[in-house]
């Protein structure tokens, strides 16, 4: 799955601040993003997992992801969201699910809810699962089951949506906008609503792994993109107290950075389907970085000593414009692997904020815009 | 968000919906609000009034109720849960 604008939709957990020495002030973190598999039916060419996928023989058994949940759990952590690839591709989803619930953590199904049977669900339900969030691709199912690559997708998206809400389980509709269908986003709205969500996320796609790849041909034009703002602020106003809208500026067109993550190492952590855990999704983009694997420590010393978490904790690592910046604690600098895809420099400015040296080039890319056929994202190799 | 709040009625038995509720972490040393993909922390105030939205108190009974045991003026009680309330339902972590 991924591209779900949790990034900078979630949580307003107030914590202290790095130090004014700029020295990192250790946090203790709030989710726990589990890629149970990279596994997935679906072919999005906005995927944000990476080009080279984890294989299925290498994913972790059910019994590490318990240990991982529990030692979360100790660590601070409140909610775990189940993702992918495709969540519904486990076998043991259930027990999965079962395990991070009895370790107190609030439980998040993120799926394309292809391959979640309604049998599965009422098992996932009684097992403890608090929310599920749902992709779509668009509003109708020609275009929408065209983006993903899998025909029928649509309709077993708004099944498994009315399952959800019969069992009274809370639902999030993820919209992932792009220049195919961010005119739309009003009529994705309604779907939302229609369906019976309680929240819905527009969440522009984000330019990393497979969508970094499909990068020219989802790129929204500026006049689409303000036409989009405007639709959101609409229906804000139109729909407040009936659903929740969280949207965000698509970076290309920000003016400053998303403070991604919520910070470097400071809020979420994420483990691969084969155990590496990173400050973040994308985080094995950058090369260099030093990740730990649960299969040889603790969740909590990875947080406080893995070297990938430390490389960019607090401020200390910044450059100018960043250093002496007044946002420097908002923003964090934007996102890393932002900085290192678009200047070849991890520790750069996120190229996406005005002041960055590098601002025109994003301008530039922005404005680039190719009208051929998506580049679907494939499965893992079978080994 | 600029519309004018609307009152919460006396009457109303307020409740957290499914998917969301509070817990104390021993962790975050308090009370903290879980829902869907959010998490906020509750002051100790705030955990008060939202421990006593079970759905089987009215609104009027939890300002009494909260009145007598922080031996405050009603009507400020009465400000602050209309505050939370209305905000929390906004927000749709809150059944009215």
């Amino acid at each position: 799955m991924a591209q779900d604008g949790r990034g900078q939709a979630n949580g307003t957990h107030q914590s202290r601040q790095a130090n004014g020495k700029g020295e990192a002030v250790l946090h203790r973190p709030i989710g726990l993003l589990a890629e149970l598999t990279h596994r997935c039916p679906l072919g999005c060419p906005y995927c944000s997992n990476p080009l080279a996928l984890d294989p299925r023989d290498g994913e972790l058994d059910t019994e590490t992801w318990a240990r991982i949940f529990s030692e979360a759990a100790t660590l601070g952590v409140l909610q775990v969201h189940l993702s992918g690839g495709e969540p519904g591709a486990r076998r043991d989803l259930v027990e999965i699910t079962a395990a991070a619930h009895s370790s107190g953590l609030y439980t998040n199904l993120i799926t394309s809810a292809v391959g979640i049977t309604a049998v599965t669900l009422a098992k996932l339900a009684e097992a403890g699962l608090d929310h599920v969030q749902i992709s779509i691709q668009d509003d109708e199912p020609v275009s929408a089951d065209h983006i993903a690559n899998y025909r029928g997708a649509f309709a077993r998206k708004k099944a498994l949506a009315e399952k959800v809400v019969d069992l009274k389980i809370p639902l999030t509709v993820n919209c992932v906008v792009h220049r195919a269908n961010i005119d739309r986003i009003g009529a994705m709205v309604d779907l939302a609503i229609g369906l019976g969500a309680r929240r819905v996320e527009i969440a522009h796609v984000q330019y990393y792994g497979w969508a970094l790849h499909n990068r020219d041909t989802l790129m929204p034009t500026a006049e689409q993109v303000e036409r989009g703002v405007k639709a959101v602020e609409e229906l804000r106003r139109s729909h407040q107290g009936k659903i929740v809208i969280d949207a965000v500026l698509p970076d290309y067109y920000a003016r400053f950075p998303k403070p991604c993550v919520g910070g470097w190492g400071r809020r979420s952590l994420n483990v691969t389907p084969s155990g590496k855990v990173l400050p973040c999704h994308a985080a094995e983009s950058i090369p260099g970085l030093e990740f730990w694997s649960v299969k040889d420590h603790s969740l909590t010393d990875i947080w406080i000593n893995s070297p990938a978490f430390n490389a960019f904790r607090g401020t200390a690592w910044m450059q100018e414009p960043c250093r002496s910046c007044e946002r420097r604690e908002i923003d964090f600098g934007g996102c890393r692997c932002q900085a290192f895809i678009l200047t070849g420099d991890a520790a750069a400015a996120d190229p996406v904020c005005h002041l960055s040296p590098h601002h025109a080039d994003v301008i530039a890319l922005a404005a680039q815009h190719r009208d051929v056929p998506y580049s679907y994202r494939t499965n893992p190799r079978i080994r | 968000m600029n519309e004018p709040a609307v009152a919460i009625p006396l009457e109303a038995q307020p409740r957290l919906p499914h998917g969301v509720r509070l817990v104390h972490n021993e962790a975050y040393d308090g009370w903290v609000l879980l829902a869907p993909e959010r998490v906020f922390k509750a002051d100790p105030i705030a955990a008060e009034i939202v421990k006593r939205c079970t759905g089987d108190a009215t609104v009027g009974s939890i300002v009494d109720d909260l009145a007598k045991t922080y031996s405050a003026p009603r009507e400020r009680i009465l400000a602050d849960v209309s505050a939370l309330l209305r905000r929390l339902a906004d927000s749709r972590l809150l059944e009215l």
